[in-house]
Order: C-alpha cells, then structure tokens, then sequence
C-alpha cells in the first residue's frame, strides 16, 4: 500500500468525526463570530451589522475589567490551592500507613460526585441558617453568631473557591501520586545515603519526575477554572452584588438572561480569545520544560 | 527501605487521618441529611446524627404519582440516561474509527491537535448559535437535541483517549494480519478492536460521567419534564422554593450514586485513563 492510500484511507475513517466537528462545534464558532458584529437578539430580529461596537462597548465597561479579575482569582486561588494540597496528599498517599489502599480508593468520591451535587452539598453546609459549617464553628466556639457565607460579599468567592477545591485536588493528588510510583526507589536510597535531607529529596530528586504531570494537571484546571460555570450558577449565581459574577456567567446574563444574542457572542469570543492565550502559553511552557528535563 | 521514626510514624497516621476526615465528611453529611428529619436538619446546636432515621424522602422522589415532586425528579433522571447514553454511543461510533486513524497514520497526526483545542473552547462560544439551531430544529427541549450537543464535548474527549489506547497496541500484530491477506474490517473487528476493549469500555465510562455531569447546554436547553437533566432539577430545587433540606440531599444522593459507584467500583481502569489521557497527552 502507498503511503497515498494510506493518508487517503485515514480520512475517510475520520469523515464521520470531521462532518459531526464542523457541523456542532465548527459552524456554530464561525456563527458566534458573525453574530459578535451585529445587534441579533436571541429570539426575533437576525440583527444589523454594527462592526465593532458590541466589543467597544464591553472592553470599555465596569462590568468587563470587574468579572475579569474575579475570574481571575477564583482561577488562580482555587487551582494553586489545588496544586498544593493535592501534591501534599499526594506524597502522604505515598507513605506506608494502615488504611492506605481504602483511602486511596476514596480519593475518587469528589471527583466522581457531580459538579451540580458538589455545589448544591456546599451551599447546604453554608446555608446561613442551619448550614452544617454554622452549626460545627458555632459549637467548636470559633465563631459566636452564625454567619451568611455566601451572602457576603467578603466570604462568598472565597467559600465559593473552598467548594471547587474540595472536589478537584483529589484528581490533582491521583495523578501526582502515580507520578510518584514511578520514582524508582533506589534513587532515593541512594539521595539518602548521600545525606539529602526531605526537602532536598523533594526537590532534587522527587520533582523531576512530578514536574510534566503536574504541569498538564495544571494547565488543564487552569483553563477549566477560567470557563467556570456550574458550581457558581448553583451556589450564588454570581451574586451577592455581583461579587462572584465569573466570565461564562457574564455570558450567560448577557446571551440568554436579557437576550441580547450579538453582544453575547463578541462576549463569549473574548473569553474563548483569552482561554487559547492561555492554552497556548501552557503548550509553549510545557514544551520548553520537557525539553529542559 | 527507610525505617521511620516513630513520630514521623504518627504524624503520617494523623495526616491520613485528616484527609480521611477531608474527603469524608462532606459526603457523609450529604447522606446524613438525607436520612434525618426535618426537625433534626433545623434543630439549633445542629443533630449531627438524626434521632430516628427517615428514609421516607428516597420513597417521595422515587415514586411516580403523577404531578409529585417525584414524577419530575423521576423524569429527569430518565432523560439524563437517555442523553448520557445516546451522547456516549454516537461519540464511541464517530470516534472509533478516527482515533485508529490518527493513531495508524502519522501523516495526519496534526488533526488529533485540532481535536483537542476544541475540547479547550469554551461552550459559551457555541451557546448562542446552537440555541438558534435547535430552535430552528424543533429541537429544543429535546433529548436527541441535548445529546447531539453533548458530542462537542464526548467527541473530542473520547477521539483523544481512545487514540492514546490504540497508540499502546502495536501495530505489528496488525502488519502481520495484513501479510496473511487480512482485510481491513478484518484486522480491527478480530484483532485491534478486541484489543481495545478495555480502554474503550474507560472511554465509555469517561464520556457518560462527562454527560451525567454535564450542566451548562443543559440549563440553557431545557425547560421541562420532557427534556431537563438530573443536573438541572438538582439545580431547581437548591435554587427553589424547596425548604426541606433533606430532599434536596436526597436527590444530590441520589443523582451522585451511578458515578460514584462507577467511581469506587471501576477505580483501575478511571486512574489508568486519567494518568494516560491526562499525562502523556
């Protein structure tokens, strides 16, 4: 057989995928572009072109920079505390302890619980009334009124931020920890037996291996928090006072809420803009370190 | 090996049991709430364990009197094994084949980067545009709607990890078959597709919890019992009016238990898919 036909035999088996990717992922980006220059309502009017006045307008308003940098700190406080705590759970699950496989085997239940169950489980444990957190630092006597977690402006994006980590640093730590069980262990006997000490063990020698996984694990928590949806739809819908308003949640109220299908789209482009920055600048790191180590 | 100290020895069984705590609590409470009676859900200091327990919730949503709190969470969770499942089977049908391709055929290998960065697009890229062509459709509200939807996000996902899966056959058993005069339906349905079984059961899996998870597309495109996912009545109720908390721990149960199970139960075969998928890339 030709390398020709071989080529050619390729994508005829991809032409189911091909025609199901242009048809629903596609077109529709291209349709978000052409609608992003027009004032199109979601239901009704098609709309006029207006070039670039829906991006004027969301560039230059409050509304824009303010959802900007709370997505930008849900995403960098969430998934650096994930990086962190699923590292360090990751080097405990490591050790020789009794109950290691059991709780090993438990690491999966936040992964595995739904998105939606996840959010709804955390706002009864904050609910303001008779949550579960009031009711445990109440009784512990940290606290000496119940307090509105997510209600306050000042607590909600934090308490917000505390819920998605529950759920995603497990995933963080299993795949840290398969990273880990390929160490060949005689590197590290040897690390001691040359008197390196935990830290440097950590650092020099344990790293390494570590490095490439986290890096993806990373670069892919990083963009799914910077698209967050769901969980802050169910536990605040962006509120109190907007303080947890996200970008997809701008979207949202933009495209669907007041209907306003044009700006909506010039909207979600920015977003999908700034997520491939991000996504290309992750492929470019991860390139660079791979080529280092 | 390294022979710890006893107080390193202690310090990591408190560690662990931290994190047992961590992991735990959350999803005991759940469940806890669940079984307790709404006198001991509101009681002030809080029942940490309920005094009799009530299991009476699980009958209320799991029974199909019509116009009950239960015909709609029933519906509902009908419609989000109707969507998951067709989601899973159309993404396993179109990707199965593509991923053998760019797997086999390095010359096309590019278009498997193409795959993933859409899986990287927001879905609010798309949103707008999908809604108007369900609409145009008559497809809004609908399950098949929901789950053509679903295969933006099961498509790329499964085309990817299948594509690692095959990668790890060797493609010398399949050169071997060829030198005997095997057709090409030949070689995959009796030798790489057999092979594949297991990672393409992960992939399965993988694409139904994606599906079962899946909240976005369908909160913008669904509106009642003939269409709307577990996710989105979950929503409703923690959103709504509801004031028994217990119920709406009961659906969180209830909705959380197929991936959980899943989880516990299939724990080799999800770990192996997400360092593989997730790690090598």
């Amino acid at each position: 057989m030709t390398n020709n036909w071989i080529t050619t035999r390729a994508w005829f088996l991809m032409l189911p995928l091909l025609i199901v990717m242009v048809a629903i992922i596609g077109w529709p980006l291209f349709d978000t572009v052409r609608l992003s220059f027009t004032d199109a309502k979601l239901v009704g009017t098609a709309g006029n072109f207006v070039g670039f006045e829906n991006y004027v307008r969301i560039l230059s308003g409050p509304n824009f920079q303010r959802t900007l940098i709370t997505t930008f700190w849900f995403a960098v406080l969430s998934v650096s505390a994930e990086m962190v705590i699923g590292v360090l759970a990751a080097l405990l699950l490591n050790q020789q302890f009794y109950g290691r496989s059991v709780l090993r085997a438990l690491m999966i239940l936040p992964w595995a619980l739904p998105t939606v169950v996840n959010a709804t489980l955390w706002r009864l444990i904050y609910n303001p009334e008779y949550g579960a957190l009031n009711a445990a630092l109440t009784q512990m006597g940290i606290i000496g009124a119940y307090q509105s977690w997510l209600g306050e402006p000042g607590t909600a994006l934090a308490s917000l931020i505390v819920a998605d980590c529950w759920k995603n640093f497990p995933l963080v730590a299993l795949i840290a920890l398969a990273a880990l069980q390929a160490v060949p262990r005689d590197i590290t006997a040897a690390a001691m037996v040359d008197g390196a000490g935990a830290w440097s063990r950590f650092r020099f020698v344990i790293m390494p291996y570590l490095a490439g996984p986290l890096m993806v694990a990373l670069v892919l928590r990083t963009i799914e928090a910077f698209k967050v949806f769901d969980i802050i739809w169910v536990m605040t819908r962006g509120g109190p006072a907007n303080s947890t308003r996200t970008l997809s949640i701008l979207v949202y109220q933009e495209a669907f809420s007041f209907q306003r299908a044009g700006s909506g789209a010039s909207l979600a482009l920015i977003v999908t803009l700034l997520v491939t920055i991000l996504a290309v600048a992750y492929a470019a790191l991860i390139r660079k370190s791979a080529g280092v180590s | 090996m390294e022979r710890r100290s006893l107080a390193a020895t202690i310090f990591v069984h408190l560690a662990a049991l931290l994190l047992l705590a961590v992991i735990l609590a959350p999803v005991l409470w759940l469940f806890v709430m669940s079984i307790s009676s709404t006198p001991d859900l509101i009681a002030k200091p809080l029942h940490w364990w309920p005094d009799t327990v009530d299991l009476s919730r699980y009958g209320v949503l799991l029974s199909s009197v019509a116009n009950s709190a239960g015909q709609a969470f029933v519906a509902s969770l009908f419609n989000s094994i109707k969507v998951a499942g067709m989601a899973t089977i159309a993404a396993l049908i179109v990707a199965i084949p593509s991923a053998w391709a760019v797997s086999r055929t390095p010359s096309v290998g590019w278009s498997l980067y193409a795959v993933i960065a859409t899986y990287m697009l927001p879905p609010v890229a798309l949103a707008v545009p999908l809604y108007m062509a369900l609409s145009w459709l008559g497809l809004l509200n609908n399950v098949f709607g929901l789950a053509l939807v679903y295969l933006t996000i099961l498509a790329p996902f499964t085309t990817w990890l299948l594509k690692s899966g095959f990668d790890s056959i060797p493609r010398e058993i399949e050169s071997a078959a060829t030198m005997d005069g095997a057709r090409l339906d030949q070689i995959l349905r009796i030798i790489t597709l057999p092979l594949a079984a297991p990672v393409m059961a992960t992939a399965a899996l993988f694409a139904f919890l994606l599906a079962w998870d899946e909240f976005f597309y369908a909160l913008l495109f669904t509106s009642d019992q003939r269409a709307k996912t577990l996710t989105v009545a979950i929503a409703d109720l923690a959103g709504g009016r509801v004031s028994d908390y217990g119920l709406i721990a009961t659906a969180g149960v209830l909705a959380a238990l197929p991936p959980l199970l899943i989880g516990l139960f299939m724990q080799r075969a999800l770990i192996s898919g997400l360092t593989s998928g997730g790690v090598k890339g």
